[in-house]
């Protein structure tokens, strides 16, 4: 089938591209319904990824936050109609020791291959996973960041000591907001405290124990573990002070990207024998778990609509620009782009 | 009832004919018309999908469906078209009539096989369109100043181009109210009759306008060939 394909060109330049769709049989056909903006679509849409990164990667369709309809499914897995999340991780191998996520082999749509930003997209029947006929669907088509959180809370039940007292969460945008969430219902005896720059973002994160100002931290306050969700130019800060906030012993979960080397005072990790371990992206485990825990838990829906900041009617390369351009004003919450194409 | 006609009349000439319609041309994997057909199966709102072809390509045309959309073949249906745009939507309704249930709600989406970059939005927004409105047609700005002359030597008329689109396909109606348009009209009335919209309009019946896309062109000319090849990034027309 022909299939637009809605591709960056250059910073800030969508162009329609037909491309012939291979409707190799056992696949799915979705059509894309709600996509959502995510930071790493607008490093590319601003251009503030390196020149070197955007000539290997440009043209290609960004966004890889998504749900769409079945048009068709020959495997038998869905039926016409089923709103599904799309995955953007395709993995071409499975290891035993080695989470598909972070497989060196497994292709990322919107990082080095098409996003989701096509009239339809074609996945194999493991890259979709079914959604509750009555969710919320501009909430759902960020399924993929709650996914990144379910993965991160998940790998930290591994790796961390049994004593989950208290948990700090450092950072407080979306995905500082979606972890400290994560953890309420997967921990709900956990004191949670938040530590962000911004008061006013903190007021919204009800469901947590304590919410301080990184700058006038309490003296003694001590967590068992701890998230760094900054990433940026905030990320040295947050786990320079995190080091000094943790007991010993405890886990620290880094999830800020950073474009920069970031300095870390390994002589007090040593000292304290700190645990720290990244987390990236999330697999099919991790989507068909964050789909359970909106059923088991819907309040945690209501918390999320919180995030949803716009949405924009998209029929067009120009309605496309709008959304991308309104997003970069936003100071958080998730833009969802009602794609109709 | 939702049908899907797709009008692959054209000119009936042989195949092996150099000037063979161009919805049988090639087009990246396949011809033109599979990809029209793909794109209809795919959108998956319909119940039946109609092809009307010249009547010595039915065979061929049946062939060619088998082949290129193997996943749809069941569900398309082919049918010999007429003389004109006019009696190939005739023919549609008239096969409709025979082999299906037609429901007073029931809604026809003509749309000509030698536009395959329609896009899903736009099949949708016509299905939509026809259901409120009873008839719509799909259309683009005019980009070109539009001319008009009564004698083909001197302009009589410039028409303010803010009023004016270029007409694209589908055009899509409710069925019924289709069939009892066209059946009223006269041969002088089929005569300067171009399309179906046109029809309603001498009727004074409202027809909606439902937003085209300039990928939507129809090849026609060579010239058309050669982008949609450049569309698709194929280099060989």
């Amino acid at each position: 089938m022909l299939n637009c394909v809605y591709r960056l060109v250059a910073p800030r330049t969508f162009e329609p591209i037909q491309v012939e769709m291979d409707s190799a049989k056992g696949n799915v056909l979705v059509r894309p319904t709600h996509l959502s903006i995510c930071n790493a679509d607008q490093r590319y849409y601003q251009g503030r990824r390196s020149e070197s990164v955007l000539a290997a990667k440009l043209p290609m369709a960004l966004i890889h936050e998504g749900i769409g309809t079945v048009l068709r499914d020959d495997s038998g897995t869905c039926k016409r109609g089923d709103c599904v999340v799309m995955l953007p991780n395709n993995p071409h191998e499975e290891d035993p020791c080695i989470a598909e996520n972070y497989l060196r082999t497994s292709e990322f749509c919107g990082s080095g291959y098409d996003g989701f930003m096509q009239e339809c997209v074609l996945l194999s029947p493991s890259r979709i996973v079914p959604l509750p006929k009555s969710i919320n669907k501009n909430v759902a088509a960020f399924t993929e960041l709650v996914s990144v959180a379910v993965h991160a809370v998940s790998r930290f039940g591994m790796f961390s000591h049994s004593r989950k007292n208290t948990i700090g969460i450092w950072g407080d945008g979306n995905m500082g907001f979606i972890v400290s969430l994560v953890l309420r219902a997967i921990y709900p005896a956990a004191h949670l405290i938040v530590f962000g720059r911004n008061a006013y973002k903190m007021e919204d994160f009800t469901f947590v124990d304590e919410t301080h100002l990184v700058h006038e931290i309490p003296k003694g306050i001590a967590v068992d573990h701890a998230f760094e969700c900054c990433g940026g130019e905030g990320s040295s800060q947050a786990i320079d002070q995190i080091i000094d906030t943790i007991m010993p012993e405890g886990t620290v979960s880094l999830l800020g990207v950073s474009e920069q080397p970031v300095l870390v005072n390994t002589r007090m990790v040593l000292e304290k024998g700190l645990r720290l371990f990244g987390s990236s992206r999330s697999g099919r485990a991790d989507f068909a778990a964050t789909v359970q825990l909106y059923q088991d838990n819907p309040t945690i829906l209501s918390y999320l609509e919180a995030l949803v900041n716009q949405t924009y009617a998209i029929e067009s390369i120009s309605d496309m620009a709008q959304a991308f351009e309104a997003d970069t004003r936003k100071s958080m919450g998730k833009t969802i782009m009602e794609w109709n194409v | 009832m939702i049908v899907a006609a797709i009008l692959a009349g054209g000119s009936g000439v042989r195949m092996g004919n150099p000037d063979k319609p161009k919805q049988y041309y090639q087009l990246g994997t396949k011809p033109v018309l599979a990809h029209t057909i793909d794109k209809f199966c795919a959108h998956g709102q319909f119940d039946v999908v109609l092809v009307l072809c010249p009547e010595t390509w039915l065979q061929q045309t049946r062939d060619l469906i088998e082949r290129y959309c193997p996943e749809y073949s069941n569900g398309v249906h082919v049918a010999a078209g007429g003389q004109s745009r006019t009696d190939t939507v005739l023919k549609a309704i008239e096969w409709v009539d025979i082999h299906c249930e037609v429901e007073d709600d029931s809604i026809i989406v003509t749309h000509d096989a030698v536009r395959p970059f329609v896009s899903l939005r736009i099949i949708s927004d016509n299905i939509e369109a026809a259901e409120r409105f009873g008839a719509c047609d799909t259309v683009i700005p005019a980009t070109d100043t539009i001319v008009a002359s009564e004698n083909a030597a001197t302009i009589s008329e410039i028409p303010d181009r803010r009023n004016l689109y270029q007409g694209q396909t589908p055009q899509s109606f409710k069925l019924a109210k289709l069939k009892e348009v066209l059946l009223s009209l006269s041969d002088a009335e089929k005569e300067i009759l171009t399309d179906a919209c046109k029809a309603f309009v001498l009727r004074g019946e409202p027809v909606e306008l439902v937003k085209g896309d300039i990928a939507n062109f129809k090849i026609t000319y060579p010239h058309d060939m050669r982008v949609a090849h450049a569309m698709l990034g194929v280099d060989e027309c």
